[in-house]
């Protein structure tokens, strides 16, 4: 169990960052060349998507863990990762809209890589949903484990689908903000925000995680009080 | 056990699960009827949201088809496990003998075998109704929809026995299964495409192929997760 002060620390470390990371981005760096100061929300979004695709892959491991030893913070991880990691994809479909409708025009459009963050948005947000729904705990922690698993060897699949679909239709080109080569000053700010982000996501987890323990112990303290 | 006896023994097990939703069928025509009543209402709809331009019509045609084979598809899996847990029998039925997986392929060859007996009334009635001509294409079409049903049924069987418990089953499978299938619906649809336009199958090869990669992978995770999800 993860003591509050210590994820306190992680907390602290993750805000400074992040505010160090936001001020080269959105200070320091020099606008693009293209694409003006609206590429500044790259150094969010970026390391947003990055995130959620570690915090996912947590949810996978932790969820393989849970059904080979039925650990209970095997699967409160996988449960507070995937919650963590729905919010992260979150912001990565907010920014890269804001950043469509200025750059593409238009506030979505059904490119490649936004659709297939769409897709794991709708699988994840599937997942949390169904564990809602399990009658019992324990039926939650397998279901949820399954769809986790499933959902995660998924990725691969829709990755190659979407890709050969949208390639079909439009140049990838475009789809390719930053592109291979990126200056300096560019590549510090986001390395410093993708540092700051995955403090976030650590500071969240661990948060998170905490108050799943807590809610387990509490359902398990009351069943034992029902059985007398 | 030799390898030869158990794989004998696995095919007799799932022909046995089967067997016994079939004749349940048989008898209570309860699911493909619903099925395929509700996939003439389907394409049905399609017309009114479409409106009578044959061109218009035309290009869509692949995504309808496999909008009114998914939804259609959907209703049966629903159902597939609907028996069981109206008599409460699901511990029944897991004293069948043998290993799980034998329950798992049983159910999904039954749901494979439903969904394609309804796609099998569809594709002449579509090809009828939007005066598409269908039929040179036919063997290229049959390959598509097996490979796309199967893949379709793989995660569905899975993801029906599992809301089967669930307090809000009928919103819960379609929420988990479309976003789950996606490659299958895009490979489906745009191999379609390719048999619909006269391109031929071999335009559509890579689609071909990673719909029998889909199919692949979860018929072997499926089984295994199964496992876990049938578990009391």
């Amino acid at each position: 169990m993860t003591s509050p002060r210590s994820a306190g620390y992680v907390g602290v470390a993750a805000l400074g960052f992040v505010a160090a990371g936001l001020y080269l981005g959105l200070v320091a760096a020099p606008p693009d060349a293209v694409q003006g100061e609206v590429q500044r929300i790259m150094y969010l979004h970026v390391p947003s998507i990055l995130t959620a695709y570690l915090a996912y892959t947590v949810t996978f491991i932790a969820s393989i863990w849970y059904l080979w030893r039925r650990t209970p913070t095997a699967d409160a991880i996988a449960v507070s990762s995937a919650e963590v990691g729905v919010a992260f994809t979150g912001i990565t479909l907010a920014t890269g809209s804001i950043w469509g409708k200025s750059t593409w025009g238009v506030w979505w459009t059904w490119d490649a890589r936004l659709t297939l963050t769409a897709i794991l948005f709708t699988i994840y947000v599937g997942y949390l949903m169904l564990r809602s729904f399990a009658e019992e705990p324990q039926a939650a922690a397998r279901y949820g484990a399954v769809v986790a698993i499933l959902g995660f060897l998924d990725i691969p699949l829709n990755h190659l689908a979407v890709q050969w679909w949208r390639t079909l239709h439009q140049p990838s080109s475009i789809l390719r903000p930053g592109g291979p080569s990126i200056a300096l000053s560019m590549l510090v700010p986001l390395v410093v925000n993708l540092l700051g982000l995955l403090l976030v996501y650590a500071y969240l987890l661990a948060t998170r995680l905490r108050l799943e323990q807590i809610r387990q112990r509490t359902l398990e303290v009351r069943l034992r009080g029902r059985r007398g | 056990m030799s390898a030869e006896s158990y794989v004998a023994d696995l095919c007799r097990r799932t022909w046995a699960m089967t067997w016994k939703d079939v004749r349940v069928e048989l008898r209570a025509r309860e699911r493909l009827n619903a099925m395929l009543f509700f996939a003439a209402l389907v394409l049905f709809i399609f017309n009114f949201a479409l409106g009578p331009d044959r061109e218009k019509l035309r290009e869509a045609a692949p995504g309808l088809l496999w909008l009114a084979f998914i939804f259609t598809g959907m209703l049966g899996l629903g159902r597939s496990f609907q028996a069981e847990r109206e008599n409460e029998c699901f511990e029944e039925l897991l004293l069948m003998p043998g290993d799980r997986e034998s329950l798992y392929f049983g159910k999904l060859v039954g749901n494979i075998l439903f969904m394609l007996l309804a796609e099998a009334v569809i594709l002449p009635l579509f090809g009828v109704l939007y005066n598409l001509d269908i039929w040179p294409w036919l063997p290229g079409l049959a390959l598509v929809a097996v490979l796309g049903t199967v893949g379709f049924s793989t995660i569905g069987t899975l993801l029906a026995a599992m809301t089967a418990h669930l307090r809000a089953r009928e919103v819960m499978l379609p929420l988990l299964l479309f976003p789950l299938t996606v490659p299958v619906i895009l490979g489906a649809v745009h191999a379609s495409d390719a048999l619909l336009a006269g391109r031929g199958l071999a335009d559509a090869a890579h689609w071909v192929k990673l719909l029998a990669a889909f199919d692949i992978v979860f018929l072997v995770v499926c089984p295994l997760a199964f496992e876990f999800v049938l578990e009391e």
